[in-house]
């Protein structure tokens, strides 16, 4: 504007170096700790330097797990959180996608109520009814399985009511024509509307997996088998209640290892990441 | 709702809703329809018989001054997240939103903490401020507070309220970005031009048109309060100590699983599905109306 601009934006500058060593601080302290002799820490010595003991530390922790009773390998935690992850992300979008595509291209019975029941499901977050679902997973023998990690959290109606929202912005022309070509539905749907969809099956594909993997209250219950815990999981039960034996390095290692991917993709998909956040939110 | 060119088939709609449809009524709608009647049903000690007590369970709970005190306890972390995560975020977004060198970086640099997950959010933080161990205690006891998160229900109450706003700046920060987008520069400039200095120009002018971010992030910010903040609270404090940083859905966890109580603890869940229906039918009718002064 007019006045004294530059001292302003020098301001704006150092307020904000200072939000980021705010917000950076505490996964600064994790990386650091991850590095270091868990002695050094349990005596309250830690340093707000790497220690020498990364390679160390990290070896053990991906391919070994904690000395406790429950050794085991963070990396197998990883790949069970990456399954479902993906299991989520991918399942929410392909059974949303085709239940939009129904209930805006076509006209059939019971359409309106069809639509009122997903949408409805939007008022039911899984923490809410966690025993009952709980309990519905267990009769169903899905306890300890991706299926029974994944199904509860794929259900939900926010990505059928964004497909709906863009389906409805799809010019007619373009059924007319490809009906001209001769093509029927299901045609129409592979060869035109989902390449028109991709941005948005990116978009909303980024938001999920980061919600996938970061799923805690569900896992925990239906989990019983250490080979089966998610990362998150393993956090907690490495952190025992008698801080003693707490390997600290190594419950430091598996919370940055915890970090990384979701970290990942929202840094490296930024623009996406941002369209998939505000879509999902409207 | 509908397009004008549609296609003719009998059958293919329903076998395109028939997956969502049955995971829907399979996981959601039954579980709901369970906790419902279970939240009036009555299991003696040994769990053998149930019987049909009708609201006992609900009047149980009313008449419990326990469970007003989690309910109270809930709504004042909910709004100590929301007003100090909300502050920073916006004071951050105002800074960001000038026409800066190196914007783009300070957006990326801000909006990672999103991506972490609420369980390792309590870790990180619980690490940084444990009372014996923590890399930040010992400068709080070089000040000569008594600092004891693990024994003071107050100071445990207020690291839970710290981790998860903490987390929670990076989502209010990209809508704050968003909202301030939006502002028309000319209003701005005009105001300037009237001689409004940069502070009366930001409670005058930005600040009402910020209005129904406000308001948005207000109630996403208190959802996330009652729900989301189970991870932190989880791997931080396990509700304790005593009972200082019990939520609601952490007393439905504990009461359900640890208590064996699961007439209370369906009554607990059926409330707390009615608050959820009443603040995202709140956030729906303010979506359609968009408030603006």
């Amino acid at each position: 504007m007019v006045e004294q601009e530059g001292f302003r934006r020098y301001v704006a500058h150092i307020v904000l170096w200072i939000g980021i060593a705010i917000v950076a601080f505490p996964v600064y302290v994790a990386i650091v700790a991850s590095t270091q002799d868990n002695a050094l820490i349990a005596n309250g010595q830690m340093s707000l330097l790497p220690g020498g003991h990364f390679f160390e530390v990290y070896y053990q922790t991906i391919f070994v797990g904690t000395s406790g009773s429950t050794r085991e390998p963070v990396g197998n935690m990883m790949l069970n959180s990456l399954v479902m992850a993906l299991a989520i992300a991918i399942g929410k979008i392909a059974i949303s996608i085709i239940s939009a595509y129904a209930i805006v291209y076509f006209r059939f019975p019971f359409r309106m109520p069809i639509f009122w029941i997903i949408f409805i499901t939007l008022m039911l977050p899984v923490e809410v009814r966690i025993y009952p679902t709980y309990k519905i997973v267990a009769d169903l023998h899905m306890l300890d399985s991706y299926a029974g990690l994944a199904l509860p959290l794929i259900a939900s109606a926010t990505a059928t009511l964004l497909f709906r929202q863009f389906f409805m912005t799809v010019p007619d022309e373009l059924l007319e024509a490809s009906r001209i070509d001769g093509a029927g539905p299901l045609r129409f749907f592979w060869d035109t509307l989902l390449p028109l969809s991709r941005t948005n099956m990116a978009a909303l594909f980024v938001i999920l997996f980061i919600l996938g993997w970061n799923q805690y209250l569900w896992p925990l219950l239906i989990t019983t088998r250490d080979d089966m815990q998610t990362i998150q999981i393993g956090i907690r039960k490495m952190m025992t209640t008698n801080d003693a034996l707490t390997e600290w390095p190594i419950v430091m290692a598996t919370a940055v290892l915890a970090m990384l991917p979701p970290v990942f993709v929202v840094v490296a998909m930024q623009k996406l990441f941002v369209r998939g956040l505000v879509e999902t939110e409207k | 709702m509908q397009k004008q060119a549609i296609f003719q088939s009998k059958l293919l709609p329903y076998a395109l809703v028939a997956p969502q449809l049955a995971i829907v009524l399979i996981f959601f709608y039954w579980p709901a329809a369970q906790a419902v009647i279970q939240s009036f049903l009555l299991q003696d000690a040994f769990g053998l018989s149930t019987s049909f007590v009708w609201f006992e369970n609900y009047v149980e709970l009313f008449s419990d001054p326990a469970y007003f005190e989690t309910v109270v306890r809930t709504f004042f972390f909910s709004f100590a997240i929301a007003a100090s995560s909300l502050s920073v975020a916006l004071l951050l977004a105002v800074m960001a939103d000038k026409p800066l060198r190196g914007g783009a970086v300070y957006r990326t640099l801000l909006i990672w903490p999103y991506a972490v997950a609420p369980p390792v959010v309590g870790v990180l933080w619980v690490f940084m401020l444990h009372p014996s161990l923590g890399v930040l205690s010992r400068y709080l006891r070089a000040a000569g507070i008594e600092w004891n998160p693990l024994l003071d229900g107050n100071q445990a109450a207020t690291l839970v309220i710290l981790a998860a706003a903490w987390k929670q700046i990076s989502y209010n920060f990209l809508f704050f970005l968003a909202g301030l987008a939006a502002i028309p520069k000319s209003v701005l400039e005009a105001a300037a031009i009237d001689g409004a200095r940069p502070m009366r120009r930001f409670w005058t002018v930005t600040f009402p048109l910020l209005s129904p971010t406000i308001f948005f992030l207000l109630v996403v910010n208190i959802v996330y309060a009652f729900f989301d903040t189970f991870g932190i609270i989880d791997t931080m404090t396990r509700g304790g100590p005593g009972k200082s940083t019990e939520t609601l859905v952490y007393k439905v966890y504990n009461d359900g699983l640890i208590g064996g109580n699961l007439g209370s603890s369906a009554a607990q869940s059926v409330i707390l599905m009615v608050m959820v229906i009443v603040l995202t039918g709140i956030q729906f009718r303010f979506v359609e109306r968009k408030v603006t002064y």
